[in-house]
């Protein structure tokens, strides 16, 4: 007896990207309220100027159907032929179900594979790499990816280290088979060692006991040497494993945990003046594994970036766990 | 083996590109936090481009220790 094996596609690309954003604008001048704390200081610190958090009516699952449907839109496909749905969130609250199956019926593309991870702010980026495996490999045609969150839901206000930090929002893509690569070589990993860098202040259990809802913190300073350290080296490989030269890139989109890092890698990479760089973290904020969709996203709607492009992402945090490729944006 | 001046300079030029202070004022005396101004963030990135650049491991334990400039050029000396 011989088993048949799936077969892929020769490459898969990004067809297509949407985001959402929730309406509630929060400026430090607010949070400023709960914290002792300025919106110079959290200016210098972050580069963040506001954040959006969700207000009524608006909540994970709104934002990930809306950015889901524009992305949808823009890819042309079918929605029979979508076959598997990944969304990537630490900031959906219940233990099971997923939020995938859910979404994927809301979004009427009836009998789709359909599944969570959880890899925090990596979470595109390794949600990314499944889906382009998948692809290569036959197990799906058409993939959605959604990165959804809403940490403003376990932002604790009065934490002077994290209260500011965090927006919510929502941001997806459509991949699907191509003749030519439009998805890098993954580069990812992750440093458990470093479990409690960020972490939760309670579980589940004890805060129930406890009758607090638990909420995120981190060691600031530990995050922030891993990310000018380690992951500027990752970045680079990530150029590496691609095969490009940091004159081929146009566009670079990490993950936005703080404007400071952003900074850092630019200096390590020497990336060239005309590549354009998302900073969309001054308006809002860390949007965890949102970040890099919603900010991609806008650079093509502003017209910063455009269809075609090589550029380099790379999305890195709680676990720790990191991953980046190089792509060509849809 | 680099002189003590020689990593100074080496040291004032990642001050400078990562916190803006004037090279000629990276001098041995001079405290990172109140001489010149470098905040705690910068301070994490100038230790870990010191690591880069010098080949060093520096703890965290041992960061706390290094808070003037001519701290940190002898812990690059002592452990280069």
């Amino acid at each position: 007896m011989s088993l048949k094996a799936s077969t892929g596609a020769p490459f898969a690309r990004i067809l297509s990207v949407g985001s959402a954003t929730p309406s509630r604008v929060i400026d430090n001048d607010y949070l400023c309220q709960f914290i002792d704390s300025s919106d110079e200081w959290i200016t210098q610190r972050t580069g963040i100027k506001e954040r959006r958090w969700v207000g009524e009516g608006e909540n994970i699952e709104t934002l990930s159907v809306a950015a889901a449907t524009s992305a949808i839109e823009r890819s042309g496909v079918p929605l029979d032929q979508i076959d598997a749905v990944i969304v990537a969130t630490i900031s959906h609250y219940e233990q099971t179900p997923a939020l995938a199956p859910k979404l994927a019926h809301q979004l009427g593309l009836g009998d789709a594979a359909a599944y969570d991870i959880s890899a925090a702010c990596a979470g595109f980026s390794y949600g990314l790499a499944q889906g382009e495996a998948m692809i290569r490999g036959g197990q799906a045609t058409y993939v959605l990816l959604v990165a959804g969150e809403t940490i403003s839901d376990i932002t604790d206000p009065t934490d002077r280290s994290t209260a500011f930090l965090f927006g919510d929002g929502a941001g997806a893509v459509v991949l699907g088979p191509s003749e030519t690569n439009g998805i890098g070589p993954v580069v990812w990993g992750s440093d458990g060692g470093q479990y409690d860098a960020i972490r939760m202040n309670h579980t589940i259990g004890s805060g129930v006991k406890a009758g607090v809802f638990p909420t995120i913190q981190m060691d600031g300073q530990a995050v922030f040497k891993w990310a000018t350290g380690y992951i500027a080296k990752a970045a680079r490989r990530c150029l590496d494993e691609a095969g490009i030269s940091p004159e081929e890139l146009d566009v670079f989109i990490p993950h936005q945990a703080n404007n400071r890092i952003t900074d850092t890698l630019l200096r390590y990479l020497k990336l060239p003046e005309k590549v354009v760089v998302a900073r969309t973290i001054t308006h809002l904020g860390n949007n965890s594994a949102a970040t890099i969709p919603m900010a991609m996203d806008a650079l093509l709607t502003s017209g910063e970036a455009k269809s075609g492009q090589t550029a380099l992402i790379i999305g890195f945090g709680a676990g720790l766990v990191y991953a980046g490729q190089v792509i060509t944006l849809p | 083996m680099a002189t003590t001046e020689e990593i100074r300079a080496q040291l004032a030029e990642l001050v400078n590109e990562v916190a803006g202070v004037p090279v000629e004022d990276v001098q041995l005396d001079k405290s990172f936090v109140d001489d010149l101004d470098v905040d705690s963030l910068a301070m994490v990135e100038i230790l870990v481009g010191c690591e880069e650049k010098f080949g060093v491991t520096i703890p965290d334990e041992e960061s706390k220790n290094l808070k003037t400039v001519g701290d940190a050029v002898a812990y690059i000396e002592a452990h280069s």
